[in-house]
């Protein structure tokens, strides 16, 4: 797969790697997607894709509320945060 | 040998008071301790909480409760390390979930604690069920308790391992291509993936939402079909869970095969199944026929490419569903300078290089000019792989192949190519596409080593009965479920 860019894709799946996984992650990656081509050769003409075995459609519940987590039992698992908030670095300056 | 047992054999014990549910944990406990030193199945046990429930089944078997409104009452259960325990841990074998603890209980802990189980530890598995070895885990490898120089299986290579040595009468994992029937067969033990949608996913942490499903793992075949029906049922939590009734599955072991016509899979009679392998399914399938089944050739024409549209679609919904751990809202955090860089660090420091190597695959795939070419054509193989199975069972009740195309292998003889690795699913993945029922018991062993061989039954959507059936009367007619691992 010569236009597989293991660093941008790295990068839109936000995970940072270090020079060495990028070369190996690499090569890796190459032999499973040239191994994935084989696909190219099944015959899908007139046919509709399957996301779902069983698809069920518009499964809703009544718009009513119900009891969930506490603001605490929330937040309990969360690295960083305060008042009641998850806290993250600035975004705006 | 209290811990020997199988779960329909406790239950009996405890409902003659013969045994306490107290001593049925106690027997776990006990044997955790002999040989998970070895075997390493678990991550943690919380023995006091596990000592709580068993205390507090037993003040209910006292007074007067019986195993027949409650079919698991006092019997010990144990995790994978992917489903929700309220107020535990839970790591799904990675570092990135850090301290996390449940704050609730998955939808199938809660239907076995309704049925009186005591439900404890948490077991090793490859990180976030990414894997066909237990190797992927961030913790440890689990080991073979049939040879620990090999593998268990994976990804749910801790509930097969401690099945078999005897730490548990039964466990729950998640099969996503084969992660519940392959460890199962590499382990000597009876594994099921329910049908897609049969089994509450609510509390079961994502991999791919489309192919995930909940199921047991147990000694033998009654035990299963027990356990399968507890953990089933509609569940308004999991929007994909079906409205049906679940039919009474132990109503369904009647012994009798007589008029059922079972497949063999034509395209899966190819080069690389091991000798050992090949006779020992070769001798399951001519006893099936002795007991009155009539056996048939059947074909999936598309089964070559099962594995290429697998780590696509898998890998696909996977980077989507692992998008949630970002440092932000749960787990471990490594600061940035904006969040970003703190969603990239985090990741880059979090995950273990096959959840790295599946995540960037899954996003290539869906990236913008290669979504057409690859996600939606196998989306499109995924409907010609189903009706092929859809069109098999026309002709057939159910399909019998080998769960896998060797016995456990070593330690790290597949740890370095990722592909041979997928390739080691071949007979497994195709149901999870199909959104069939699926599972493999013991058909068999190698010589030398003596290592367990997996006969796979795959049946129709919504057709566990069936599988139960053929399965059950095929391990009575045989001795290999009785076989124990020398640690168990």
């Amino acid at each position: 797969m010569s236009d597989f860019n293991v660093h941008y894709v790295a990068k839109l799946a936000r995970i940072a790697l270090s020079p060495d996984e990028e070369e190996r992650l690499g090569s890796q990656l190459g032999n499973i997607l040239s191994y994935i081509e084989k696909l190219k050769s099944a015959d899908v003409s007139g046919v509709e894709p399957t996301a779902h075995a069983f698809p069920l459609l518009n499964v809703t519940r009544p718009d009513v509320v119900e009891t969930s987590l506490t603001n605490e039992e929330a937040l309990r698992n969360a690295p960083s945060h305060t008042g009641g908030l998850f806290v993250v670095p600035n975004i705006l300056e | 040998m209290l811990h020997r047992l199988t779960l329909s054999e406790l239950t009996q014990r405890i409902a003659r008071r013969e045994c306490s549910a107290v001593e049925a944990l106690e027997s776990c406990l006990a044997q955790i301790d002999r040989v998970d030193g070895q075997v390493k199945a678990f991550l943690s046990v919380d023995r006091e909480d596990a000592r709580a429930q068993a205390a507090a089944a037993d003040k209910e078997i006292a007074a007067g409760r019986s195993s027949a409104e409650k079919p698991l009452l006092g019997v010990p259960v144990a995790l994978k390390d992917v489903l929700a325990h309220k107020g535990q841990p839970l790591n799904c074998g990675s570092r990135i979930l850090g301290k996390f603890v449940s704050p609730y209980d998955a939808t199938v802990v809660t239907h076995m604690k309704d049925a009186g189980a005591v439900v404890f530890g948490r077991l090793n598995m490859d990180e976030f069920a990414m894997g066909s070895s237990t190797e992927n885990s961030a913790f440890h490898t689990t080991l073979n308790p049939w040879d620990t120089t090999r593998i268990p299986g994976g990804s749910s290579g801790g509930c097969a391992a401690s099945v078999s040595a005897g730490e548990c009468f039964a466990s729950i994992g998640s099969d996503t291509g084969g992660s519940i029937r392959q460890p199962a067969a590499l382990c000597g033990c009876v594994g099921v993936k329910p049908t897609y949608g049969r089994v509450s996913r609510f509390g079961l942490v994502a991999f791919a939402s489309s192919l995930d499903q909940i199921g047991p793992f147990t000694r033998d075949v009654r035990d299963a079909a027990l356990l399968t029906q507890v953990l089933s049922g509609y569940d308004r939590r999991d929007s994909t869970s079906i409205p049906q009734a679940v039919p009474s599955y132990v109503g369904s072991l009647t012994g009798d095969l007589r008029g059922m016509k079972i497949g063999l899979v034509k395209e899966f009679m190819v080069g690389g199944l091991d000798p050992e392998v090949d006779a020992a399914v070769t001798a399951a399938v001519r006893q099936i026929q002795s007991l009155g089944a009539e056996v048939v050739e059947v074909s999936l024409p598309h089964s070559e490419y099962a594995v290429a549209t697998y780590y696509i679609i898998a890998t696909a919904e996977a980077s989507a569903n692992l998008a949630r751990f970002d440092g932000i809202r749960y787990g471990a955090r490594v600061d940035g300078a904006d969040p970003m860089e703190l969603n990239s660090r985090t990741r880059g420091a979090g995950f273990g290089p096959e959840v790295k190597r599946r995540i960037i695959l899954g996003t290539y795939v869906l990236s913008s000019g290669y979504y057409d070419a690859y996600y939606l054509r196998a989306q499109k193989v995924r409907t010609l792989i189903r009706n092929d199975f859809l069109n098999a069972f026309e002709k057939v009740d159910a399909i019998v192949s080998p769960t896998t195309p060797t016995a456990a292998f070593k330690v790290g003889e597949k740890a370095a190519d990722p592909l041979q690795m997928y390739l080691s699913d071949i007979f497994t993945i195709s149901c999870n596409l199909a959104g069939i029922c699926g599972m493999s018991l013991p058909c068999g062993f190698t010589a030398s080593p003596k290592l367990p061989i997996g006969l796979q039954i795959l049946g129709k959507p919504f057709g566990e009965e069936t599988m139960f059936r053929l399965a059950h009367a095929y391990e009575q007619s045989t001795g290999w479920h009785r076989e124990r691992c020398p640690v168990g």
